[in-house]
């Protein structure tokens, strides 16, 4: 087997899980140990850069770096840190002055090219908040009242107080975008007709899904569909809602309007799906968010009819189910052949999905639509068929989330940037990486090696009744500075990365001996398969690599590292009496519009 | 700083017999030089006794002083352990395996510690084929003490302080034969596939089981001119062959070629079997064993594994006719019982 090749960026980033899950590439280690150290303004600023709402994400983020997070793996009962609610500690506790003072200088003196957003959600915004420091001229449109898209319309305040919004909204507005509110684009042809030099579209996918059934027409006035309702609630067009509430679907859209109606006078809310429990969409933890509020979920129950009586809506039917999967896993839901369950009700939200929609770009501008009425776009470069216009976010590829719509912001501003520049927009910057050795002496590094056996740690919550009572009130909490602390200290430090030099190795088998998780092996070269079967302990988790050296070592064997289970002890350093191991921090930065970083990977 | 190992140990570690893991037969974290070789053997004895799915409450370490003598520490935690006065661990371990028979003893020792101020003591646990494993974790000097010359230094050996040793070594495996060890064999502490199924043997053989280990000390006798560093000894390692335990459980699956190799088949029923990378070897003979190690240390080779078993071993308890149960088991009733028996004892004397 080939040697590892670790001055290669994307080697050691896989090793930091969280980093590599995080769209957007959050170096989550690093703010986590500024956390520690009560270094929350550089905590938020660290996470500002990469991800430009860390207060809204600190709240809400769909957080994929959790699942993927190497403290769930390393035992049975661990789990993941509790990334996320951290990044609210940093949020919750920074310096708003210290942060503001941070903020990108803005050249007074603009260059001449002029970049449209369309939308103001946060994929705009990240574009936004990359290119206004190159001194790019910014129009956002936005048909809503103020900016930050969904983020304002959709997730309730009760999850995301719009003080948080508004100031992360601000850092990018204040930078002197111009904002063009209240503004619905009709076409894409008058913008591109405004002599824009880029266009970029951050539109979302606004058009929630609509059930089709028996009823729908006559019971209209309390059916409705989940995102208009909830964004109406959001601007507060609307401010009640009927005692008795269904809400079908078991997304997190179905999550927020549930949770809502029970803060508009309903005191009875049911949520209904059409399949097995065990396949709602939602977050686990928005489902117990939901729960903890008494809200009752029902499966296997599909929608047969509205029940209209005297002419308004009073429930709905439906039919009970079974899953059945067949040997490839594909659902098909079969009728209990039982009589059709009578559910009543004064309200029905429908939230069973969304699409994007472009009524308003017109079809001759050069821009392919392909399958689904999709735009077709590049990728990597987010540009369009139409090399003027760029998309990004939900209006990309569909509806994700908001670090996603961070991620496509920033790759889609260096993409425009290239383009501005006339430079082809693949030829993309390597990422930045630099790796600094930790040592401070014997027993002593730069960072808290031990690994503390403390559980994750759960957020507080407001009491329910309480909650209940007011729609504005946040339910989580966030972890106060000393619970914070000790959620830190459960980081692994992933990024603290063990490096090896043969050429100092005398083969003493002490780090071997050491390390608590069975990483090391020292034996003889192999294809990757089948040296997977003779190391020191099993290696089954093929998503991570081995870390293999080249076989200069005395005994003329390999040393090989499954990076699996790796604690980042620096215990195998400690013990290496030749400091062939030394524990090195690895910074990976995603370039950015306009950033210098040294192409590090292709210098070393 | 973490001084303090991790909780967390690989998620899939294997079970044993008795269902525990590796870490049930960890010790406490090494204080020892990062890099000393007695780190290596205390990391194989752990394994063995692990694979050998022993109980560890039924095992008992014993040590006398030195670097190598503090290792029990470092491993078998949840083992019992008497670490005794330097050079006395054999009359210690005598003591309490006539004491309980019943329990397995783990002797650790040091070059010193056994070369030199143990020597007598040594001797005649091996003479008297006391029932236990004895590890000398060999590195040619007292670590302990700073790294003095020890008494199996070889002759023109330099430590780190770069005096040629002027002095004969003693050959601990040479003598052990000589002085009727029913078990002997050499290992190397960074070769833990030739000395993890050499420690199993030694733990099932009954009798004296002595395991000359080459331990190499980082700090004072890891330099150029040492025969006791890791490269010197890598350079001229050689080995009788290779040995595979296979206990009584398990069914002798590998086939070997007629001639290569040679078996034992143990009181327990596992079998001991050397694949021999020597054919001069029979390793039921005393005298091939002491030749071998003579002619390879005259090529300046180190000749390490397996060396010499006696499978008719009688150990001591067996020779002096001692109770067959432990002390600590013997009831009122058995230690006096009664007049009756008295009576036939005397009338047997008439
Ligand atoms: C109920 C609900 C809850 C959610 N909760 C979470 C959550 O907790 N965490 C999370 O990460 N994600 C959540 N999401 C998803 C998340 O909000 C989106 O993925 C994200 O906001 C997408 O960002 P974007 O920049 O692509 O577009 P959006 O945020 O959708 O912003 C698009 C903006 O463009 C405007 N617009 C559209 N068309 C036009 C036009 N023609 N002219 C002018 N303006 C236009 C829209 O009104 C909107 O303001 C949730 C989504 C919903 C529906
Ligand atoms: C009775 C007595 N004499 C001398 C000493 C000092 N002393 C401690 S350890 C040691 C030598 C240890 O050498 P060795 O057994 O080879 O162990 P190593 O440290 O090399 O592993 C000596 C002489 C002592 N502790 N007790
Ligand atoms: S332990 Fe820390 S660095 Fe490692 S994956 Fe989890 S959060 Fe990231
Ligand atoms: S840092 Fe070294 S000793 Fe610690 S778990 Fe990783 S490989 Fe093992
Ligand atoms: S501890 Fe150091 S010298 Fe010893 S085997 Fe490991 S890397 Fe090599
Ligand atoms: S002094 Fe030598 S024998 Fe003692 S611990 Fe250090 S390296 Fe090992
Ligand atoms: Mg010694």
């Amino acid at each position: 087997m080939k040697p590892t090749n670790i001055n290669d960026p994307e080697y050691f980033h896989k090793v930091v899980d969280c980093q590599l899950a995080c769209p957007a590439h959050t170096p989550v280690p690093e703010y986590i140990r500024l956390i520690a150290a009560e270094r929350y303004t550089d905590a938020y600023m660290v996470n500002w850069a990469s991800n430009v709402f860390p207060g809204v994400l600190g709240r809400t983020c769909d957080r994929p770096c959790e699942p993927a997070c190497r403290r769930g793996r390393v035992d049975e009962d661990e789990q993941p840190v509790a990334i996320c609610r951290l990044k609210r500690v940093a949020a919750d506790n920074k310096n708003d002055a210290e942060v503001i003072a941070r903020m990108p200088k803005i050249p007074a003196t603009k260059n001449d090219k002029r970049i449209a957003l369309i939308g103001g959600g946060p994929a705009s915004l990240t574009v936004a908040r990359d290119l206004m420091p190159l001194g790019y001229i910014v129009d956002l449109y936005d048909d809503q009242p103020a900016g930050g898209g969904f983020m304002r319309s959709q997730i309730p305040s009760f999850r995301l107080p719009e003080t948080v919004l508004n100031d992360e909204v601000n850092y990018i507005l204040d930078m002197g975008v111009i904002s063009r509110f209240d503004t619905y684009v009709d076409s894409l042809k008058d913008i591109l007709d405004k002599n824009y030099d880029a266009v970029f579209v951050g539109t979302g996918a606004p058009r929630g899904r609509d059930l089709i059934i028996p009823g729908r027409d006559e019971g209209t006035d309390n059916i409705h569909i989940g995102i208009d309702w909830l964004s109406s609630v959001a601007f507060e067009h609307i401010e009640k809602i009927g005692k008795k509430v269904i809400v079908l679907g078991g997304g997190n859209t179905a999550m927020d309007c549930c949770r809502s109606s029970l803060r508009l006078g309903s005191d009875d809310v049911k949520v209904i799906v059409r399949s097995p429990r065990s396949e709602m969409k939602a977050s686990p933890w928005e489902i117990d968010d939901a729960e903890r509020e008494g809200i009752p979920m029902f499966e296997n129950h599909v929608p047969l009819e509205f029940v209209i009586k005297e002419g308004k809506l009073a429930g709905m039917r439906f039919d009970r189910v079974r899953a059945e999967y067949d040997a490839n896993g594909k659902r098909s839901l079969i009728s209990l052949g039982e009589e059709p369950v009578m559910v009543e009700c004064d309200d029905v939200c429908i939230a069973i999905g969304q699409d994007n929609s472009f009524p308003w770009i017109e079809r001759d501008l050069g821009l392919e639509f392909g399958k689904w009425d999709m735009p077709v776009v590049d990728k990597e470069t987010f540009q369009s068929t139409n090399p003027k216009v760029f998309f990004g976010g939900d209006a990309a590829f569909g509806p994700e989330n908001v670090i996603t719509a961070v991620a496509h912001g920033h790759q889609a501003a260096v993409s425009i940037d290239l383009f501005l520049n006339g430079k082809n927009v693949q030829h993309r910057l390597a990422p930045g990486a630099t790796l600094v050795s930790q040592k401070m002496g014997i027993h002593e590094w730069s960072y808290d090696s031990g690994v503390v056996d403390d559980v994750r740690y759960a957020v507080p919550h407001t009491e329910v009744k309480l909650a209940l009572s007011d729609r504005k009130m946040e339910v989580e909490l966030g972890f106060d500075p000393l619970t914070g602390f000790a959620e830190a200290q459960r980081c692994l430090n992933c990024d603290a990365q063990t490096v090896f030099t043969e050429a100092k190795c005398i083969e003493c088998d002490a780090c071997v001996d050491i390390c608590p998780t069975d990483c090391i092996t020292f034996t003889h070269s192999g294809t990757e398969a089948e040296l997977r079967t003779r190391l020191s302990a099993p290696a089954n988790n093929l998503d991570q690599d081995l870390y293999i050296s080249t076989d200069k070592l005395p005994t003329g064997r390999i040393m090989v590292k499954d990076e699996n289970v790796c604690l980042h002890c620096g215990l195998c350093a400690e013990r290496c009496p030749t400091a062939a191991w030394d524990m090195q921090k690895f910074m990976y930065e995603v370039s950015k519009a306009g950033s210098d970083s040294v192409q590090l990977g292709a210098e070393q | 700083m973490s001084y303090l190992k991790p909780s967390f140990r690989h998620p899939d570690l294997p079970v044993n017999d008795l269902g525990y893991t590796k870490k049930n037969y960890e010790g406490a974290i090494s204080t020892l030089c990062a890099g000393c070789g007695h780190d290596s053997i205390s990391s194989a004895i752990t394994q063995a006794i692990f694979e050998l799915s022993i109980a560890p409450h039924n095992i008992a370490k014993m040590s006398g002083i030195g670097c190598s003598s503090k290792t029990p520490t470092y491993f078998l935690g949840n083992s019992h352990g008497f670490n005794s006065v330097h050079g006395r661990m054999p009359s210690v371990a005598t003591g309490a395996n006539m004491a309980n028979r019943d329990m397995i003893y783990v002797g650790v020792s040091g070059d010193g510690d056994t070369a030199s101020i143990g020597m007598g003591q040594f001797t005649h646990a091996v003479r008297r084929n006391v029932n236990m494993m004895y590890i000398v974790e060999n590195n040619g000097c007292y670590g302990l003490t700073k790294g003095q010359d020890s008494a199996t230094s070889d002759v023109g050996s330099k430590s780190k302080k770069g005096d040629p040793n002027p002095f004969e070594p003693i050959d601990l495996a040479s003598i052990a034969l000589q002085l009727g060890a029913t078990f002997v064999a050499r290992s190397f502490s960074g070769d833990k596939e030739q000395l993890i199924p050499l420690i199993k043997a030694a733990i099932a053989h009954q009798g004296f089981a002595f395991i000359d280990v080459v331990s190499p000390c980082v700090t004072f006798n890891n330099n150029p001119g040492s025969t006791k560093g890791y490269e010197y000894v890598r350079d001229h390692l050689a080995a009788t062959g290779t040995v595979d335990f296979v206990p009584m459980k398990d069914e002798i699956t590998t086939s070997y070629e007629a001639g290569t190799s040679q078996e034992v088949t143990l009181h327990d029923g596992s079998v001991v079997h050397l694949h021999k990378a020597d054919s001069r070897l029979d390793i039921h003979s005393r005298r091939s064993a002491l030749a071998l190690i003579k002619d390879y240390k005259a090529n300046d080779q180190l000749l390490t594994g397996l060396l010499y078993m006696d499978p008719d071993s009688q150990e001591l308890h067996e020779t002096i006719q001692s109770s067959n149960k432990p002390l600590r088991a013997l009831t009122e009733l058995d230690l006096c019982p009664g007049n009756k028996v008295l009576t036939s004892i005397n009338a047997s004397l008439r």
